[in-house]
């Protein structure tokens, strides 16, 4: 609340709270969202086509049936079809269940390529890179939400610009400065970068965002005990920011579970390579693609990712909506 | 404020602290080497030194050195690097791909902005009801977002292949459908139709919770004065949303304007160069012509081009206020 009454004074850093305000308000719009689809309050709108008739209800259902079929579909393909022999693979009829189900694809995904070393490479890095982000942009959202100093309009506002310039632009460069410290073909620029670079900008602003909203008074309590900062915000204002974490660490994990440019860039050998990355180099001698491996070496890549999701909805939906905004 | 919060009970203390002994008493009398506020002031500048200094290093930085890189020919491959002035952006006005590319590129953005918030819109007028079951619907749409992308591509590759899912699909019911991804129109059409599937559950979660925020009583009103249901939404469901309508615009434009492991797995830019958007060529130019100086040039462009649109969003913003209280 303090920062948001400095930032109103001047030209640049109300540019910073307008950009604030951009970011930070669909967020709230979710937390709605989710609230009101299992309390729905009967103010809210909706509701006098909140209760359909029974046939009106049948009609919605085979829309929704329909229009689901393009997502859960491939899906099912992908996990389907991983079972099936390169033989069957483009077989016609097409073949919604294998007939022939044999687990090729999974062997070849780990004779084809290292790949039980490539999926441990994406799970440290984006262990680490997650862990990471969670602690320096907590950091750093915590001083610019509490702390006063000089300066902090300003600083906040240039930290702000990294969410302005998208990784694509500085991509030469970048190559260019990890190859002047003789980091190509390793994996820290792919930490570097995801954990003190643009991705990390609008975790710090999520952190930022929600630490204004914690009541001060127990900090200060804590203050005039005799707590420092670092005991403060590690003991009192981490601790009741667990939702905003979470948060942060959803959409961190998948951004950098994700990334394929920068490895692609980056990395070379095999066994350094990350799983986007080695998908898609599932190929024979000639070229081709072996499907059932790629499809196999697929699933295993985005089942886990699947399965946590619809245990942990509410989370992923309100930590990924957060990314949404940002593009 | 906090800061006079805080001296208070300090100045009390050592006055209160002539007479004890103790130990605790003692330290508390003692001045500080710093003030509190110069200190706290340290810890602020400690505390957002990595994010910072990050920022700097890898963002800022390269956004400089890509404009002095334009001014220069680099040829990785061969080890040349000599200043040449404005060449790179002669180079860039006479590139006869640039029209191509740049089409493409506002093709895409704008075939998927349009199908995306399509598809966002409806999809969360569907579930904006209080139906039984209609949270595993909501569930199913978002899923996409959480599958690791370059997986759904691949499996989209798949099903698009000439003897792939989608012509064995269609095959039944007697179509010969086209080789998806080696046809210009659709090989862009696949591009983009893939790409919203992919993503459409986020926008859908925003226009959701923005219609579950307007008030019903402005519906209700509307209904009494005899609105049908498509005036209702048009009229005053549209202009009410239209704040969220306009941010997942210009997020979904910002965002297309960055996809390229689509493009790399489902067409490498082609058939010919059909879908080689603005991100694509960039990455060929320096990577695979290792035309760094060039490739700077093409990065200028994307960066003015996200630039504007960011731009845009904040000048249109200030007009939507008055839906934004």
């Amino acid at each position: 609340m303090r920062t948001d009454a400095i930032a109103r004074n001047s030209g640049p850093d109300a540019a910073a709270a307008q950009a604030a305000a951009v970011i930070a308000r669909p967020v709230l719009d979710v937390d709605d969202a989710l609230r009101d689809q299992r309390a729905p309050r009967d103010q809210r709108a909706g509701q006098g086509r909140g209760r359909p008739s029974p046939w009106r209800k049948v009609v919605l259902y085979g829309l929704l049936s329909v229009l689901a079929i393009p997502f859960v579909f491939p899906t099912w393909w992908m996990i389907t079809s991983s079972f099936k022999p390169i033989s069957q693979i483009f077989a016609f009829p097409p073949e919604l269940w294998p007939s022939n189900p044999t687990l090729d694809g999974y062997v070849g995904a780990f004779t084809a390529q290292p790949f039980a070393l490539q999926y441990f490479n994406s799970m440290y890095i984006a262990i680490v890179v997650t862990v990471g982000t969670m602690l320096f942009a907590s950091m750093a959202g915590y001083a610019f939400a509490r702390i006063r100093f000089r300066g902090q309009g300003i600083l906040f506002l240039v930290v702000l610009t990294g969410l302005l310039i998208p990784a694509e632009v500085t991509i030469v460069p970048l190559f260019q400065m990890f190859n002047s410290w003789g980091m190509i073909d390793t994996h820290w620029p792919l930490i570097l970068v995801s954990t003190f670079g643009a991705p990390s900008v609008l975790a710090t602003f999520i952190m930022r965002q929600y630490f204004i909203t914690l009541p001060v008074e127990l900090e200060e309590a804590a203050r005039i005990d005799g707590l420092g900062r670092w005991r403060i915000y590690w003991s009192i204002a981490l601790p009741l920011s667990r939702s905003a974490l979470a948060a942060v660490a959803i959409f961190t994990f998948l951004h950098v579970w994700n990334l394929y440019l920068e490895p692609t860039v980056y990395l070379q050998t095999p066994e350094l390579f990350t799983l986007p990355q080695a998908l898609t180099r599932y190929t024979d001698a000639y070229g081709g693609e072996m499907w059932n491996v790629q499809l196999a070496a697929a699933t295993l890549t985005a089942l886990p990712v699947l399965i946590v999701f619809v245990f942990a909805q509410k989370q992923f939906v309100e930590g990924l909506a957060q990314t949404g905004l940002k593009g | 404020m906090a800061d006079a919060t805080m001296t208070t009970p300090d100045r009390a203390s050592a006055r209160s602290g002539a007479a004890p002994t103790s130990d605790l008493a003692s330290r508390r009398r003692k001045r500080p080497l710093l003030s509190y506020s110069t200190r706290d002031q340290l810890t602020g500048y400690l505390f957002i030194a990595p994010q910072f200094l990050g920022i700097v290093l890898f963002v800022l930085v390269p956004l400089v050195l890509i404009f002095w890189y334009s001014f220069n020919e680099w040829n990785v491959l061969a080890g040349t690097f000599r200043f040449v002035g404005t060449e790179n952006f002669e180079k860039l006005m006479g590139d006869p791909k640039l029209a191509p590319v740049l089409q493409a590129t506002g093709v895409f953005s704008a075939g998927l902005v349009v199908f995306n918030l399509g598809l966002a819109l409806f999809l969360a007028v569907l579930l904006n009801r209080r139906v039984r079951g209609i949270t595993v619907f909501r569930t199913i749409f978002f899923s996409p977002v959480v599958v690791s992308l370059v997986a759904w591509t691949i499996v989209w590759s798949f099903l698009l292949q000439d003897n792939g899912g989608i012509n064995g699909l269609l095959q039944l019911v007697g179509i010969d459908g086209p080789n998806w991804l080696r046809e210009g129109p659709t090989a862009m059409a696949s591009v983009i139709v893939v790409q919203v599937f992919k993503n459409v559950g986020l926008n859908m979660v925003l226009f959701l919770a923005a219609l579950q925020g307007v008030p019903s009583e402005v519906q209700e009103a509307a209904r009494m004065d005899g609105a049908s249901d498509r005036a209702l939404f048009w009229r005053i469901t549209v202009p009410l949303i239209s704040p969220t309508i306009l941010l997942t615009s210009i997020i979904t434009i910002v965002g297309s304007l960055q996809v390229f492991a689509q493009i790399a797995v489902l067409t490498q830019g082609g058939p010919g160069i059909s879908t080689t958007v603005l991100v694509y060529y960039l990455y060929q130019q320096a990577f695979d012509f290792h035309h760094f100086g060039y490739g700077s040039t093409l990065a200028i462009v994307l960066f003015a081009i996200v630039l504007v649109l960011t731009i845009a969003q904040w000048q249109l913003r200030k007009r939507w206020v008055f839906y934004e209280n």
